[in-house]
């Protein structure tokens, strides 16, 4: 038992040490403004991208922050625990990207009160930002059905897999684009939505569900990079590439593959480095004293195999 | 139920036993075709071929993860890690290709490798630390989870380097239109799986274990021994599993995985596996997993909402529990 013990002792001090050697915990000491950053989610490529673009910004303005978000984006509650241990460490402001605003209006109402300062982005925090980046997803939607319109000639089938019902921005996604078709173009249809929680496998499965229940289908429109690379395998599994169009969001490796082959015909792309980017430069202004306007819209491209190479979009599409 | 395995009466029990499982087969089998009748009147479209081998593709990871804990199950255990151990291992094997120069015969028995090891992890855990099975597991699915994080740099590792990877999954190896090597693998693997259920020490001991662990280990059965084994068969089943995912999709994706096991387990439970260990069947576990994505199919067909079919699932799976104490209750 004694060895047993003294083994275990060893496991956590090693685990210590290794914790303690991050270079991380370095400034943990010093005096620079820390920003709290609490994103969706953490582990897709998309907020690794805004968090990239928020240590630049923490760089150019000399301020410390921390990056973190649930594994999951339903996550509620585990987003709701980091907020509040953020707050416990005393951040001179905080940037979230809420998966439910109504469950951290209290608790950023309280934080306000204290004088921490709140930046919204992405999906927002609602009323209490002082200011919110994020991408316009209504109108990024609306841009994708534009040229969804245009490569069908404003006629045809669309179905869309969608990766969400509660985010708000995939709600958008998905409102954004059905509005536009509905309202500027009467001959095209959208025959399905269904939702595979931008789970590349069960998007895949969804899709080929789609592609049964309507064998019609002209194209599909995907709200974000799991729902399109899960269409696009699901399209190639069904043989179907090409003779259905696919629409996406986001970018990946696999992604810019596909839309440069022309087997994903376009795809919008918002701007996460430059979201990250100007959500910190929002909070170091609130800080300053400066004025901030209520909503910076970190913009959004249309992408496809002519224009993915130019200056202008190519550094806005991530592996 | 087999109770110890030293019973002079065994062979009586063995029959009866027996007589009770292909009693529950035909019940599951039944509901089975009951539900493909419905959805193929409403949707004729849905019993086409293409959509059958959409069915089988859908069965595939599932299927392996069903399987593999179904052996868990059968010993009375549970192991709620093996969709993040089956993210695990393709992780790794994308690692092991295209950063450490492994060949790609290589790459998969390391994949499978990584798998097991997970699994004989959990069953250390299990047998020598005491753990409760529900939290050995828990923290192998924890730790999994996090280490593909780490591991992959947050990012999706692609299997582009090596162009036949995707074949593995996708491709035809019959030579027939549509039918994928996944579900040749599947169908394979399964058959594996019925032939150490019934004609290995493993399956009867893992029975054993789940039906009275201190009768057989008074009986002279290293039981920790067993137990490890069979998580370990589980892990690498969960590895099998990792394979077809990661081939499907032609990269490893770290952030998926999570919510895997529950469907795995949902289909060991649907084809009769009881929570407490003792009994069972691969048939039917089979069956559970075929009956979970045909019935989502079925719905996806219909364009009926996905909240909704989440919640039908849901009401399958109770339902055929229920019918499944029942038919115990009267038999």
């Amino acid at each position: 038992m004694k060895k047993r013990l003294l083994v275990f002792a060893l496991v956590i001090s090693v685990m210590a040490l290794a914790i303690g050697c991050q270079p991380a915990s370095k400034d943990t000491q010093d005096d620079k403004p820390y920003i709290a950053m609490i994103a969706l989610g953490y582990g897709h490529q998309f907020w690794q991208a805004v968090r990239q673009g928020a240590e630049e910004a923490a760089k150019d303005y000399n301020v410390r922050i921390t990056f973190e978000g649930p594994e999951e984006e339903t996550m509620v509650d585990k987003q709701v625990d980091m907020l509040k241990t953020a707050l416990a460490n005393n951040p001179a402001a905080v940037a979230l990207a809420a998966i439910d605003v109504e469950s951290v209006t209290g608790i950023l109402k309280d934080a306000k009160a204290k004088g921490i300062r709140i930046v919204g982005f992405d999906s927002g925090t609602g009323e209490e930002a002082e200011a919110h980046c994020s991408t316009d997803n209504l109108q990024a939607a609306a841009l994708a059905a534009e040229n969804a319109a245009r490569i069908l000639n404003g006629k045809g089938k669309i179905g869309i897999v969608g990766h969400s019902q509660t985010v708000i921005d995939a709600v958008q996604r998905v409102d954004g684009f059905v509005e536009k078709i509905e309202k500027e173009y009467p001959d095209i249809e959208i025959v399905d939505i269904q939702y595979g929680d931008g789970d590349h496998l069960k998007s895949a499965e969804v899709t080929k569900g789609m592609l049964q229940a309507h064998p019609d289908i002209d194209l599909i429109y995907t709200s974000n990079e799991g729902a399109c690379v899960g269409a696009y395998n699901g399209l190639k599994e069904a043989g179907k590439i090409k003779e259905v169009l696919l629409v996406g969001f986001d970018s990946s490796a696999a992604m810019k593959e596909g839309v440069r082959s022309g087997e994903i015909v376009g795809a919008i792309t918002q701007d996460p480095v430059g979201m990250g980017y100007k959500t910190v430069e929002a909070a170091v202004k609130l800080l300053n004293g400066e004025k901030v306007d209520s909503f910076i819209d970190t913009g959004c491209y249309w992408y496809d195999a002519s224009n993915m190479d130019e200056d202008h979009i190519k550094p806005l599409l991530y592996d | 139920m087999i109770k110890g395995s030293i019973s002079p009466k065994m062979n009586n029990k063995m029959n009866k036993s027996l007589r009770r499982d292909i009693s529950h087969i035909a019940i599951i089998l039944g509901i089975f075709v009951l539900m493909i009748l419905f959805f193929f009147i409403l949707k004729p479209n849905y019993l086409s071929y293409d959509n059958i081998m959409t069915i089988l593709l859908a069965t595939c990871v599932n299927g392996l993860l069903a399987l593999g804990v179904s052996f868990v199950i059968f010993t009375g255990g549970i192991d709620i890690s093996v969709g993040c151990v089956m993210t695990f291992s393709s992780v790794m094997s994308g690692i092991a290709l295209t950063k450490w120069g492994f060949s790609l015969p290589l790459t998969i028995v390391f994949g499978f490798l990584v798998g097991a090891f997970c699994g004989a992890v959990n069953g250390f855990g299990v047998t020598k630390m005491f753990l409760p099975p529900f939290i050995a597991t828990m923290a192998m699915q924890m730790i999994t989870k996090g280490l593909s994080l780490v591991v992959s740099g947050i990012k999706p590792v692609y299997f582009t380097s090596a162009p036949g990877y995707q074949n593995i999954a996708t491709g035809n190896f019959l030579g027939i239109q549509g039918f994928y090597n996944a579900i040749i693998i599947l169908i394979v693997i399964a058959v594996i799986a019925y032939i150490i259920f019934s004609k290995t020490l493993i399956g009867r001991f893992a029975l054993a274990i789940g039906s009275n662990e201190e009768a057989t280990r008074l009986s002279g059965v290293k039981v920790d021994n067993w137990k490890i084994a069979i998580y370990s068969l589980c892990g690498l089943f969960a590895g099998f599993g990792g394979l077809i995912m990661s081939s499907r999709l032609n990269s490893a994706q770290p952030q998926l995985g999570a919510g895997y096991e529950l469907e795995a387990i949902a289909a060991a439970v649907i084809g009769g596996n009881s929570l407490n260990g003792g009994e069972g069947s691969i048939v039917g576990t089979i069956i559970g997993a075929l009956i979970i994505s045909s019935l989502t199919n079925g719905l996806r067909i219909m364009s009926v909402s996905t909240e909704l079919q989440s919640a039908i699932v849901g009401v399958v799976l109770a339902l055929a529990v229920y019918f499944d104490k029942m038919r115990r209750k009267n038999a």
